[in-house]
């Protein structure tokens, strides 16, 4: 039984050696890619390849093994990657969007509790201790980072808060009522919250017994985190996840502060580079790829993670041997991230272009308007369209609420002239970033 | 028995506006009225000129955002009432003036406008015998 003087939240395995966990790989390895084989997808796939599961024994072995993409994800809508029968699944997250199909991830219930068991092994290993309050302002839902978090918080042992998204003067009510110590944000909310409790006169310091901001889900930089932690006074530690890898709790910083440790004994890493696919070395940004060795329901070999990103060369002083990943440098791929929310400039011209009022030139326009992450979508009218003001209006507002539709995110819809946009030349820009600190 | 209205969608930023009235300048285009409503992002600029179908080639050859509307113009005697009276013979047929503006040329009070059904309008003016300025006389009107 661990005590709070622990250090770890799992001895076992956070003192694992590194030979330690290349055993613990190899053998969870071989069980996974055994258990693949009731997967119709990847049975297909290793027959292809002429491929056996006796021929994966180690890590070093994976190379032999095609990529998994978000387009196999896609293409295998709802169910078709699944190792399991339905029937022993219970829950599913699915990723937002009706652009293509979504993508499904399922669980069992082993599944969920060894994803809460990682999630409390971050939180503890930052200081979360069962007397801690824990207040979560993700999204609920579909959104990994509500459910994760609460399960997590909850295997800890933490009073926990579901507040969900949104309402910050709410938030700041139950900060102040609960005696909320410690909170998950995405790094633009965490701004956000700041700005409400100045114009509230609330003084984190004074008012609050927060401690600890739990913060991803959204590429920053070490200045924002220096920057939430100084308007809070709290210790604010980077969190990296995904849904196809669960959720939040692959990868966490620990005290140190200095790379996020990827949980071995769930997930083996590779860092490519994203053109040739052949592995970099350590300290060398690259394309994260996962192979998840710990689940059930649905495990994914050799996942693009599209996420650019390096392993930190060296030892951690916490005494970890787990790898550290650095912060996400950026994606290798077109997606967005605003307000922790994965946004693909696709689904927004998809949308964009059912309107026969509108050209086919558009920009968007990612930017921060007091303490607020906004994105803005301009998109060219067509001249014929001009001078009915009534229905520019109704436009205006039919194409925000599509788009709210889409991403979950509401936009702000600028119609402008035809021709005012940028030319598109060979391949157009249509994203332009102008956030503060990224 | 409608006339050409230039619509030219703007930006809300200094200097569009002048960039179109020095287009119609050059080419020697004189405005009869104009007029622009606004909102936070942009603009819709309605002109009445001499020439409206050149003045749209000109404008649309120079990248401007413009469309060239069919609009009806009144022609009214210049005396009290006389635009109530007009505007209550479409409301009595049930059409939904969508604009309107209004200005004096050569002693006649002029009426533009723009209804939700051009068809009932047209019978309402034919029926009722109004005066209406024609495309023809908007450059012998300057």
């Amino acid at each position: 039984m661990i005590t709070n003087d622990s250090e770890f939240f799992n001895p076992e395995m956070e003192t694992l050696t590194r030979s330690g966990i290349e055993a613990l790989q190899a053998e969870r390895l071989q069980a996974t890619v055994r258990h693949c084989m009731n997967s119709p997808f990847y049975k297909r796939r290793f027959e292809e390849c002429g491929l056996t599961p006796d021929d994966i024994r180690t890590p070093a072995d994976l190379y032999k093994i095609p990529f998994t993409t978000k387009q196999d994800l896609r293409d295998t809508y709802p169910f078709g990657i699944a190792s399991v029968p339905l029937s022993e699944c219970v829950r599913l997250h699915s990723s937002s969007g009706t652009t293509g199909n979504p993508t499904v991830i399922l669980h069992t219930a082993k599944d969920l509790d060894q994803w809460a068991n990682a999630v409390a092994r971050c939180l503890w290993m930052v200081g979360c201790r069962p007397e801690d309050v824990f207040q979560n302002t993700s999204g609920y839902g579909m959104f990994t980072g509500g459910l994760g978090f609460q399960y997590g918080a909850e295997k800890l042992g933490m009073l926990t808060v579901p507040a969900a998204a949104g309402n910050t003067l709410r938030q700041l009510k139950f900060f102040t009522d609960f005696g909320t110590t410690v909170v998950h944000a995405i790094p633009s909310y965490a701004g956000r919250l700041y700005e409400v409790m100045q114009q509230t006169g609330i003084d984190p310091r004074r008012d609050t017994k927060l401690r600890t901001l739990v913060i991803g889900a959204e590429p920053h930089s070490e200045d924002t985190r220096k920057r939430i932690e100084e308007m809070l006074g709290v210790k604010a530690y980077n969190s990296f996840g995904m849904s196809e890898m669960c959720g939040p709790g692959v990868a966490f910083e620990c005290k140190e502060q200095n790379g996020m440790h990827i949980w071995e004994d769930y997930y083996i890493v590779e860092i490519v580079n994203p053109d040739t696919l052949e592995p970099v070395p350590d300290g060398e940004v690259g394309e994260l790829v996962l192979t998840t060795i710990n689940r059930e329901a649905m495990p994914l070999l050799r996942y693009r993670t599209r996420d650019l990103t390096r392993i930190l060369p060296g030892e951690c002083p916490c005494g970890r041997v787990h790898k550290r990943l650095d912060r996400m440098k950026g994606r290798s791929d077109d997606m967005i991230i605003l307000k922790g929310v994965n946004i693909f400039p696709i689904q927004i011209e998809t949308i964009l272009m059912k309107y026969e009022e509108l050209a086919s030139d558009y920009l968007i326009t990612l930017d921060t308007q007091e303490d607020n992450d906004v994105m803005i979508v301009e998109v060219e009218l067509k001249d014929q369209y001009i001078d009915d003001y009534a229905k520019l209006q109704v436009l205006e507002k039919d194409i925000t609420r599509r788009l709210r539709d889409e991403i979950l995110i509401t936009p702000k819809v600028r119609l402008v002239p035809k021709g005012t946009l940028p030319v598109s030349e060979g391949k157009a820009v249509r994203v332009k970033d102008l956030r503060k600190q990224y | 028995m409608t006339i050409h209205q230039l619509s030219i969608f703007l930006e809300n930023k200094s200097g569009t506006l002048v960039k179109v009235l020095n287009l119609l300048k050059q080419e020697g285009i004189q405005l009869i009225a104009s007029t622009i409503a606004d909102t936070a992002e942009y603009g819709i600029c309605r002109i009445i000129c001499s020439e409206p179908v050149r003045a749209y080639e000109v404008l649309k050859a120079a990248g401007v955002a413009v469309s060239l509307c069919e609009v009806f113009a009144l022609s009214l005697d210049d005396e009290p009432g006389r635009a109530a009276d007009a505007i209550a013979l479409f409301a009595e047929e049930g059409i939904s003036i969508a604009y309107l503006y209004s200005f004096l040329l050569g002693g006649k009070g002029v009426l533009v406008f723009r209804t939700d059904n051009a068809e009932k309008a047209r019978t309402v003016i034919e029926s009722n015998g109004l005066g209406i300025i024609a495309e023809k006389d908007l450059s012998k009107l300057v």
